[in-house]
């Protein structure tokens, strides 16, 4: 009776298409409410820079042709649809000849490398140490040291980055303090570029472990609490079961089911970067590029990220929901 | 063979003598910030082999805790501060954790009150059950354990298609069956019932009656049956035990309690028990229950009692057997 069945794949894929189809055409309704015209305003930089543009006249014209934006409302969004759908993001308008989908390409492996092995770490412990908290058996000694691992929670990301850089990249220099690799390395499947790629991403991956495993750490215990005095934890303690297993097939099982939907929801938005640990450590990742584009009015380059964000969002959003019946029996794929 | 003339065997084969379960003067306060709340104040009883001893009194009376405290598994903020519990003549309140797990469910099973969130949502019917029996009788050849399991679910009457299903797909009535297959799984000597038929309807609360019954015709189990469903007292007891703010004030054969109660407490409760015929009101509303942090000296009932003398209010009345098999703290039949 449960079971994955044609019907319900069709309708989460025509959400999942749904809610692409409508986060591309708010980006490209969002920018052109905005009065001014980019082309015209860059034109006023230039002349702004340069005191005068000779045919800055026909410079604007001949750059909106270039961009497709002379043609009519209807005809510029339907382009741009079938320019988006086939991830054509356009050209940078900052690094003009350099195509947004290119630049991206090269920022994405780095940010999604460093940004899922750093949420996957820290949701694994922020979650152990959490239900670790709420459990009444956990030794007082190791519960009273635990909530110490959740004080570096309440500072910020990128003061805890700077304080990393300053003790153990400059004070014992047992990492390098900014990049994504060493210098004259030859990027590839080798063993000095792998150990340097490592090396590089130590750092900012433990300032966002030891920044964000208090948030799931601090869930988690509510959970786990919330879950210790249901009553099938007591009758699993009546039944003689092994403290470890009531913990983990009992307590925990069930209480980290609403930490899986967060996990999916924060995989899906790594993406966008951490723009603030790689602005700090100059890591190449998406986060340092959206910094770029943002610093240099670069909106195509925010555009494609934006959308880079949705699609990959709506992707966790789609394998979660068809993941999460495996996980909770009480969700099936039927139509309630 | 019917439900009550199947009572009525079951009630002639209790063997007086063999005690299951001994409680001696069992107490478990309530830590709160305003002092100890006193939930079980002195209660002592047996259980005999094959019999059911009906726990009743009025909500918050201390009859679930008493059986917790039976379990050991009062939660915090409560503790067991004095008393003795004897199980087949060991004595649990003093072992370990891990001789008390070794002990549980394979000697003194549960049946939860609520069965509607008593299983784990995430497991199926038979891992569950298969949870029980393999932790104390280690891991088991897998068709064999189907078969017991399958069997379990047959003898308290569910269809083999539960042994895959999760709880959430089984109705109220199924999922408390279950609870009661789990109970009965390692054939332990003594199951606790903590209001077993509350919140279902009465048709299923009948199912889950003769479910009970059966298995324990089956089984010779004795069970502790906790609560205020007078109508399954009445059907499943031999004896009922009467809770009153934390003590235990009559204890007599069942059908001494509903026809000839001593104790005014337990008089009022009879009392106020409906008929098809008849509503009847609770005549049980004069004077306050008393602070439980701060009992009154002399007998517990005293502010509410109809017949309260001056010995009641300074002298606590013991529990005393005034006919055979009659237990009473009460100064009016002395």
């Amino acid at each position: 009776m449960r079971g994955l069945t044609l019907g319900y794949l069709v309708r989460r894929l025509g959400m999942f298409f749904l809610t692409i189809w409508l986060g591309a055409t708010i980006i490209f309704i969002v920018p052109r409410l905005a009065p001014g015209d980019p082309v015209a305003a860059m034109v006023t930089r230039l002349q702004a820079q340069s005191g005068y543009v000779e045919g800055s006249a026909e410079m604007i014209e001949a750059w909106r042709a270039r961009f497709g934006l002379d043609g009519p409302i209807y005809v510029q969004y339907v382009n741009y649809l079938r320019s988006v759908l086939t991830f054509n993001l356009g050209f940078s308008l900052s690094s003009f000849p350099s195509r947004v989908e290119e630049m991206i390409a090269q920022a994405l492996p780095w940010t999604v490398g460093l940004l899922s092995v750093a949420t996957i770490i820290s949701f694994v412990i922020g979650n152990a140490i959490g239900a670790l908290l709420a459990w009444r058996r956990t030794p007082a000694a190791l519960r009273a040291i635990l909530p110490l691992s959740f004080t570096f929670t309440s500072i910020p990301f990128f003061m805890l980055a700077i304080l990393f850089i300053y003790v153990f990249a400059f004070g014992l220099r047992w990492f390098p303090p900014f990049g994504a690799y060493g210098r004259g390395l030859v990027k590839g499947f080798n063993w000095p570029f792998i150990k340097s790629v490592v090396e590089h991403g130590v750092l900012p991956a433990f300032s966002i472990v030891v920044a964000s495993m208090g948030f799931w750490g601090l869930g988690m215990r509510g959970m786990m609490i919330t879950t210790d005095g249901e009553d099938y934890m007591i009758l699993a303690q009546a039944k003689g079961l092994r403290p470890a297993r009531i913990f983990w097939n009992y307590g925990i099982r069930n209480a980290v089911l609403p930490q899986f939907t967060a996990l999916a929801l924060s995989l899906g938005g790594i993406v966008g970067g951490s723009t603030l640990v790689e602005y700090v450590f100059a890591y190449p990742g998406m986060g340092y590029l959206l910094y770029q584009g943002i610093v240099n009015n670069d909106y195509t380059l925010i555009q494609g990220i934006v959308f880079m964000l949705i699609v990959t969002t709506a992707t966790a959003v789609f394998i979660i929901d068809l993941l999460y019946p495996f996980i909770d029996p009480r969700i099936s794929y039927q139509k309630r | 063979m019917s439900f009550s003339q199947a009572s009525e065997n079951a009630r002639a084969s209790v063997s007086q003598e063999a005690a299951v379960l001994q409680v001696c003067d069992l107490r478990v306060y309530y830590d709160t910030p305003l002092g100890a709340v006193r939930a079980v104040d002195g209660v002592s009883f047996e259980v005999y082999q094959g019999e059911v001893l009906g726990l009743v009194g009025e909500s918050g009376c201390g009859k679930t805790t008493a059986a917790m405290a039976v379990l050991r598994l009062v939660q915090p903020p409560g503790r067991i501060v004095g008393g003795q519990v004897f199980l087949n003549g060991v004595e649990l309140t003093r072992l370990s954790e891990g001789e008390l797990r070794r002990i549980r469910w394979r000697e003194l099973a549960l049946i939860p009150q609520g069965a509607m969130n008593s299983l784990n949502p995430v497991m199926k019917v038979r891992d569950q059950i298969a949870d029980a029996i393999e932790t104390h009788e280690g891991k088991q050849p897998a068709r064999e354990l189907k078969e017991r399991i399958l069997q379990l679910l047959a003898t308290v009457g569910l269809p083999a298609r539960v042994y895959n299903m999760y709880p959430h797909e089984l109705s109220g009535g199924m999922k408390q069956r279950v609870c009661i297959a789990m109970a009965i799984a390692l054939n332990p000597p003594l199951i606790i019932a903590d209001e077993p038929t509350s919140a279902l309807d009465v048709v299923v609360q009948r199912v889950v009656g003769e479910t009970l019954l059966r298995v324990k015709e089956q089984l010779g189990v004795s069970i502790i049956l906790i609560g205020h469903d007078m109508g399954l007292q009445a059907q499943l007891a031999n004896r009922v035990a009467v809770m009153y703010a934390g003590h235990l004030v009559e204890l007599a054969p069942v059908l001494a309690i509903f026809s000839a109660p001593l104790h005014p407490y337990t008089q009022l409760l009879i009392e106020a028990i409906p008929t098809i015929k008849q509503r009847k009101p609770l005549k049980l509303t004069e004077g306050l229950t008393h602070d439980l942090r701060n009992p009154p000296p002399g007998c517990i009932f005293h502010l509410r009692c109809p017949h309260a003398m001056d010995v009641c209010r300074s002298e606590k009345p013991p529990l005393r057997e005034v006919r055979p098999g009659h237990f009473l703290a009460c100064y009016l039949h002395a």
